[in-house]
């Protein structure tokens, strides 16, 4: 079989991974590990950087729109390393015949949340297409801010240890099911919203309170399981999650259950994973708790003092399972 | 969760576990027929919690698994037809025939989409007068009554342009195979959904000619362990028979209206199972009377059969003579993202269950 890009090489699972380790960060040279934004030292500052495509069908979903995405993850992206987001670009692809009202209520969500995080969109191009050529609008934004050098570590993973606690900011699997929620071939409706929101005013607020903060991450595309998974590959330590401590919304659960995902695995737009000392993390979750965005915060795990161990999960039940990274389109284009 | 939450109760959990380490003396082996067992009990990690003696073996029910590379290869065909969508379940797209998979045919051009039941399939070829839907009719007793139902309303509507290809295949001459393989079976976890419409009588002949219990489950960790727990009672007490668990869903003689529809448009055929070969009268073809709506009758394909991959041991795992890990291309040339035995491919599949939760 000639090998060709299929689905699964955008799903942010195995094949994703394999794609951009093998192919793009191989060729440009990239410094592994690969983080949500590059962290670049200059002098006397050091400067974070990245970017993210937007492709998310369909373009409004409860909760949100593919505008908000697209400002939220990236800043999302940059708060995460550790950085104070600073300046975006914002990037059109839009099709040939698409509603000019439609782009217009995008825009003014874009304008909205950029001023809510307090960053400024300085730059950006736009490119129309012929009917067919795309599908509606593709967005694109970058974004960059500088942040300590005393954060630079967060996003290597290196100072992460064994007996370090790992964190999530709250429910799980409310941006997938929202979308999906919204997609009318799926036959059912839901009351879930998409949890997309930017997390920067929220993070800044636990780097300021001095807490430990040893990694962090968003749990976007792959959820999760796949940001798990990465952990473990650049830290080399096992991990011991309880699922019972994961939270996740009841009508989450309900519609994993009828439709066969896993929440663990479900993208997410407004939600994070901390690893820090144990003794920070009641003031962590404490602060996470007073946002909005966070008050479902929890411990769900440790860092376990294996060596190449394994992602253990405890079931509700008591059972135990090696967790592993997901494979496969669980949902395509849901971001 | 309502219904869900009081079926994963850990203080139940462990009262089970511990009932079952108590009555336990020896060695037990039984076999979870359904793919969607064998699912469960890695999600939950069931066999951490079963004294050693129990050995848990995954069996042929996963109707993914079983689907054979020829019927593949019908479909990679079809989809190559101007003019024509494959309106198939997810979990087909990636299963490997003798050349290509639907996946690699969509990545190539073909139209094929996932929809999530015939209905689904049914409406697009109604939205799509111009083109031939044709939905591939996959799964045990439990699925073929909604395809049968299908068919009916497209026949019903004259509809033209609504195609289904049948790979339906049922449950009781594939057990019969296994139990007459060789493989020392104590006992049978029954799959609940399909005898919630055929109903448990009809593996009354397990205990009967074979001397193996049957026990029919539930899919929530008490459900299973409390099946484990019954069949592990039966063995000691030197007296199969069949028994139900899930008696929430199932009864003895199970759904006669839902039989009633699915023996109306199907009647028995052999089939061939990916790994078995054929076996005599299990699976389902669409009878002459809706002819009109069966895509092998009015699209005939001139293909030669193939032989499946040699090396690969699927026939002997869903025979439960072996366990993934003694295929020798298990995790190394079969994984997930590229997957060379059906029981790889499918979220129910033994392999593949081995790989994410082992």
């Amino acid at each position: 079989m000639n090998k060709v890009i299929t689905l699964n090489h955008g799903s942010g699972g195995r094949q994703s991974h394999d794609l951009i380790d093998g192919l793009f960060a191989d060729r440009f040279r990239m410094d592994k590990p690969l983080t949500d934004s590059a962290v670049l030292p200059g002098e006397g500052f050091v400067l974070a950087f990245t970017t993210d495509s937007y492709v998310v069908d369909p373009l409004f979903f409860p909760g949100g729109n593919i505008g908000k995405l697209a400002v939220c993850g990236t800043v999302n992206d940059l708060a995460v390393s550790g950085a104070v987001p600073l300046y975006l670009s914002a990037t059109f692809i839009i099709e040939e015949g698409f509603g000019f009202h439609e782009l217009e209520m995008i825009v003014d969500t874009m304008a909205e949340e950029a001023d809510r995080a307090g960053v400024r969109i300085v730059t950006g191009d736009t490119k129309v297409v012929g009917r067919g050529k795309c599908d509606k609008l593709f967005i694109t934004t970058s974004g960059t801010g500088f942040l300590s050098s005393e954060s630079a570590h967060i996003s290597s993973g290196k100072k992460v240890r064994p007996g370090d606690n790992i964190i999530v900011s709250g429910s799980l699997g409310n941006h997938a099911i929202a979308v999906l929620g919204a997609r009318n071939n799926l036959g059912f409706s839901s009351p879930v919203e998409s949890d997309c929101a930017c997390l920067n005013h929220m993070i800044r607020d636990v780097l300021d309170s001095g807490a430990d903060i040893h990694f962090m991450r968003d749990l976007t595309r792959g959820g999760l399981a796949s940001v798990l998974y990465e952990l473990e590959t650049i830290t080399g330590y096992g991990m011991n999650i309880k699922e019972k401590s994961v939270p996740v919304d009841e009508p989450v659960k309900g519609l994993c259950e009828v439709m066969g995902f896993d929440p663990l695995y479900l993208a997410n737009e407004g939600k994070i994973l901390i690893v820090s000392e144990e003794n920070d993390s009641q003031k962590i979750i404490n602060i996470l708790r007073s946002d909005i965005s966070g008050k479902n915060s929890s411990v769900i795990g440790e860092i376990s003092n294996i060596k190449n161990g394994n992602i253990i999960l405890e079931t509700a039940g008591g059972g135990r399972r090696i967790m592993d990274l997901p494979s496969g389109v669980q949902l395509p284009r849901i971001c | 969760m309502k219904f869900i939450e009081e079926y994963r109760n850990s203080e139940l959990i462990g009262k089970l576990a511990g009932a079952i380490t108590k009555n336990a003396s020896g060695k037990y082996n039984f076999m979870e027929v359904c793919g969607g067992h064998t699912a469960a009990i890695r999600r939950f990690g069931l066999p951490s919690l079963l004294p050693h003696g129990i050995n848990l073996i995954s069996g042929p029910g996963c109707p993914v698994c079983v689907t054979s590379v020829d019927f593949i290869d019908r479909l990679v065909s079809y989809s190559r037809l101007p003019g024509t969508i494959i309106a198939t379940f997810g979990d087909l797209l990636r299963i490997p025939g003798s050349k290509s998979s639907l996946e690699q045919e969509r990545s190539s051009g073909a139209d094929v989409r996932t929809v999530f039941s015939g209905f689904d399939a049914l409406q697009l070829a109604v939205s799509e007068p111009r083109k031939t839907v044709i939905f591939p009719g996959i799964g045990f007793e439990t699925t073929a009554p909604g395809t049968a139902v299908v068919i009916k309303q497209a026949a019903g509507m004259k509809l033209q342009n609504f195609l289904v290809i049948s790979a339906h295949k049922i449950m009781p001459p594939a057990m019969e195979v296994v139990a007459g393989d060789g493989v020392k079976l104590d006992g049978f976890i029954c799959p609940g959904h399909v005898a919630a419409i055929t109903g448990s009588d009809v593996y009354r002949f397990l205990p009967e000619r074979y001397g193996i219990g049957c026990v029919v489950s539930g899919f929530e960790p008490l459900d299973l362990l409390q099946s484990v727990l019954m069949l592990v009672n039966q063995k000691n007490s030197g007296n199969p028979s069949v028994e139900i668990q899930y008696s929430r869903a199932v009864t003895p003689g199970g759904n006669k209206k839902a039989q009633k529809q699915l023996f109306e448009v199907f009647e028995p055929c052999d089939a061939i199972w990916r790994g078995f070969g054929t076996i005599s009268g299990s699976g389902l073809k669409i009878r002459e009377s809706f002819r009109s709506i069966d895509a092998e009758t009015r699209i005939p394909l001139d293909l030669k059969t193939t032989a499946e991959n040699t090396s690969c041991i699927c026939g002997e795992i869903l025979r439960g003579l072996k366990i993934p890990s003694d295929c020798r291309l298990f995790r190394n040339v079969c994984t997930p993202d590229n997957p060379v035995g059906a029981c790889m491919v499918s979220a129910e599949g033994s392999c593949n269950t081995f790989f994410r939760y082992s």
